[in-house]
């Protein structure tokens, strides 16, 4: 066994033992341990990616002395170790992005809480990537949920409690309704691990035994983790969690957390169940109707939306009605798209975030977008980093949104049932998307109109970069990750194609 | 030969005031117990209507409910939904349940090669004679890892929320540390818990350190020793639990504990996986010292639960140590 393969299994050792170690160091020094863990987490999976891409197989790591269906393993493919990769970058920009906004907002004294949090959410994302067993991936949703919890209420104001809560029970009625799918498989299987189970629910399958149960198991589980990734109907918790809370946070909720949930119930189609399966169950049309409509009624919301932070929240629930979609187009395009989109949403959403928070900045803390006139001059690099943000959104080619969203619609042409809802979608809900984003792009390279604007300058600063190198490093990174996915899409189109091939 | 007492003298005596109580005319607990008697709660109808003019108001502030029309009807309908949702999820649960394998059956898939090797084979590979300790901390135990980061997660959560930071300089007023309608130094309490909290301690103790021999571990133990500790601070307050058990000692004894759980587990995840013999014996089963490192497992389980109960406790109670 090469020593590459142990890899997977320190970055989650790593990021776990992090989180207990933070507690009791400073601030200062709990984020420097943050930011080296990440990194570290980071260049270890993307050795890990170069060796599975080197071997062409994803490989079995046993956790422990004992082998398959006893023990605990983890798995690793070309996707999953591809997945780690982006994730951990995301959250590296996301962290540096955010860390003024950390230091002003949260208490002293609560600094290294933060980390802990975010170490841990590190770990349980790295851990639901990997892991090839139900109930580890449960554990791990449950370390997620709290610490996405704690993120979001630790800066403290009343809507951020309110959110909290808000986010706590939605989020615990989806853990419920996972746990409860994963004991109904166990008693139809008698596994916890992965395939162990997909090789009896594939018998079970062939004999027509246990068919009810297995179906509502099935549907526990998918409604279980679109609860907890704010599919359409059940995204209340949402416009506030993302709003309210703490840059950073907001930028990682939104653009990871949800985007484990989602890995994970591809893992549970293609690992637990059998896509063949899923798709003749019919559990994906349901996803389907919920996905467009989150689409339409995602973007309507965002178009009433007068606070720039939870108009993003708000668009956050039209494109994970996008990744949804492709779930329920029920083929390999379908999927390779939704996840082309987990990854350009994912790289989009917190550059968003966080250029407007860097547009606020100059306008007072203002969030209302009136009072966001000009502040594309006023903060030029934070208004060309929403702009990037805003035409990706739209779907402009050059960057990444374009690429999912032709994806979709390729996937689309080969499905014949679905083929005219899912294209007519697509094109009312770009359209939808520009009219809030454009409308907000020109908001901000609107100048002030020279007399009587007194009242909306009030407090209008300028920043340029040097004033806020962290931010500023961030957003061009951001914008640089964003060129990357929009303009070398074909090779990472190719190694999901590749990681899904091995994943089943 | 018997002694004969004076009047003065017989009544310092122990006997004596016994006798008193139990004739009913002194009550030991009278003038050594100080508590201050909740004050009789008027009604104001002035100041209660005001308070809900007032929530009414900042409701209607975040929220806009007065020209909020969709706000309004979903108030309407969030009950009616909420009452259909409860509905479905129980028929969707009895359906479900009621096509699951019969209990008890013998031929249920859940009775297979894995509950098998675990029942026949566990106690030789594991040397647990306690086979579900010897599931969760050795066959599973990545599980049980994550588990207990669940719990260290939560109480960070909690901090997150309740703590409340002093400002320099500035002392708890009695009123904040919660003490105020509470019988302080209550000398029955404290008699029972001076007599109490010792062996419930013990037995925690007891608990972890044979969870690999009979039923226990260390969940069960280490919630044992949590709840002697709230008994300890319920009778004789902060002042005195603050001296062995501040915040810095939760921190401390959670991140070593779980720093070797996570050292231990890596150590056998780390052999386990590239197929090196661990170099731990299995011991003796039923030996105290036996089954590899199930035991410091335990231990380490134990103290982040008991940490958990107690920082539980004080910061819903005062948001502190």
């Amino acid at each position: 066994m090469s020593f590459v393969q142990n890899f997977p299994f320190f970055s989650i050792l790593l990021s776990l033992f992090a989180g207990p170690l933070s507690s009791v160091l400073s601030g200062k020094a709990a984020k420097a341990l943050n930011a080296a863990v990440i990194t570290i987490a980071g260049i270890l999976s993307a050795a890990t990616l170069v060796f599975v891409l080197g071997t062409g197989e994803s490989y079995v790591y046993t956790m422990g002395h004992f082998p398959a269906p006893w023990g605990n393993e983890i798995r690793v493919g070309v996707l999953e170790a591809g997945m780690a990769v982006f994730f951990c970058i995301v959250m590296l920009l996301c962290m540096m992005g955010g860390a003024a906004e950390r230091l002003l907002e949260i208490e002293e004294g609560k600094q290294n809480l933060y980390y802990v949090m975010v170490n841990l959410l590190l770990c349980s994302l790295l851990a639901l990537i990997y892991t090839k067993d139900l109930f580890t991936a449960y554990v791990f949703v449950e370390i997620n949920t709290i610490s996405a919890c704690g993120l979001i209420m630790i800066r403290q104001t009343g809507r951020t409690i309110e959110a909290a809560v808000r986010y706590m029970i939605m989020s615990l009625l989806g853990s419920g309704l996972l746990l409860l799918g994963i004991v109904f498989l166990y008693d139809l299987t008698g596994q916890l691990l992965m395939d162990h189970i997909k090789i009896q629910v594939q018998l079970l399958s062939v004999t027509g035994e246990y068919h009810i149960p297995l179906l509502i198991a099935i549907s526990f589980m998918a409604v279980g983790l679109a609860i907890k990734s704010a599919l359409f109907p059940f995204h209340a918790w949402l416009p506030d969690a993302y709003g309210y809370s703490t840059l950073s946070s907001a930028a990682i909720l939104s653009s990871l957390v949800s985007k484990g949930y989602i890995f994970l119930l591809i893992k549970i189609f293609y690992q637990v169940i059998g896509f063949d399966l899923i798709v003749r169950s019919k559990v994906i049309n349901v996803l389907f109707v919920f996905g467009v409509a989150g689409m339409l009624f995602g973007s309507v919301s965002a178009i009433r939306e007068k606070d720039i932070r939870r108009m993003i929240a708000f668009s956050s629930v039209a494109q994970i009605g996008y990744i949804y979609m492709g779930f329920g187009l029920g083929t390999t395009a379908g999927m390779i798209a939704s996840i082309f989109h987990i990854l350009s949403h994912g790289a989009t959403k917190s550059l968003l975030f966080v250029a407007a928070s860097g547009l606020t900045d100059v306008s007072d803390k203002r969030r209302s977008i009136r009072r966001l006139t000009g502040a594309g001059y006023r903060n030029r690099l934070a208004g060309v980093t929403f702009t990037v943000g805003a035409l990706s959104m739209v779907g402009f080619p050059m960057f990444s949104g374009f690429i999912s969203k032709i994806l979709f619609a390729q996937a689309a042409m080969e499905n014949d049932g679905k083929m005219l809802v899912t294209v007519v979608a697509l094109a009312v809900s770009t359209i939808l998307n520009a009219m809030y984003f454009l409308k907000t792009v020109i908001r901000i390279y609107t100048p002030l109109p020279a007399d009587g604007g007194e009242e909306e300058a009030e407090g209008n600063t300028v920043l340029r970069m040097r004033d806020c190198p962290a931010k500023s490093l961030a957003m061009i990174c951001f914008i640089a990750l964003n060129l990357f996915l929009g303009l070398s899409s074909e090779p990472i189109v190719d190694l999901i194609r590749k990681g899904l091939d091995m994943f089943a | 030969m018997s002694r004969k007492l004076s009047e003065e003298e017989y009544k310092k005596t122990l006997s004596y005031r016994v006798e008193q109580w139990f004739a009913g005319q002194r009550d030991p607990y009278l003038e050594h117990l100080r508590m201050k008697p909740q004050a009789e709660r008027t009604p104001e109808p002035e100041r209660e209507e005001a308070l809900r003019e007032e929530k009414k108001e900042r409701l209607d502030k975040v929220y806009r409910i007065s020209d909020n029309r969709p706000v309004k009807l979903f108030e309407k309908l969030y009950r009616i939904f909420c009452i259909a949702f409860c509905f479905f999820l129980v028929a969707m649960l009895l359906i479900a349940v009621s096509f699951l394998p019969s209990y008890g059956e013998d031929e249920k898939p859940v009775n297979n090669e894995v509950s098998r090797r675990y029942i026949e084979k566990g106690l030789q590979e594991t040397g647990a004679v306690n086979i579900v300790t010897g599931m969760i901390l050795d066959y599973r135990a990545f599980d049980t890892l994550g588990e207990s980061h669940v719990l260290f997660a939560a109480t960070c959560t909690v901090l997150i929320l309740l703590r409340h930071d002093k400002k320099k300089g500035e002392r708890d007023t009695e009123e904040e540390s919660d003490r105020v309608y509470e019988p302080k130094n209550d000398v029955i309490l404290q008699m029972v818990t001076k007599v109490l909290v010792p062996p419930i301690i013990l037995f925690g103790i007891y608990v972890i350190l044979c969870g690999h021999l009979g039923p226990g571990g260390g969940f069960s133990g280490g919630a044992v020793i949590g709840a002697g500790l709230i008994l300890y601070l319920n009778a004789f307050g902060f002042a005195k639990t603050e001296k062995f058990f501040s915040e810095k000692t939760y921190k401390v004894l959670s991140v070593s504990a779980l720093g070797c759980y996570c050292l231990a587990k890596s150590y056998s995840f780390y052999t386990g996986a590239n197929h090196i013999e661990s170099v731990i014996p299995l011991g003796t089963p039923g030996a105290i010292l036996s089954s590899g490192l199930i035991l410091v497992l335990n231990i380490c389980v134990g103290i982040v639960v008991a940490g958990t109960m107690y920082t539980f406790y004080v910061m819903f109670r005062k948001g502190g140590y």
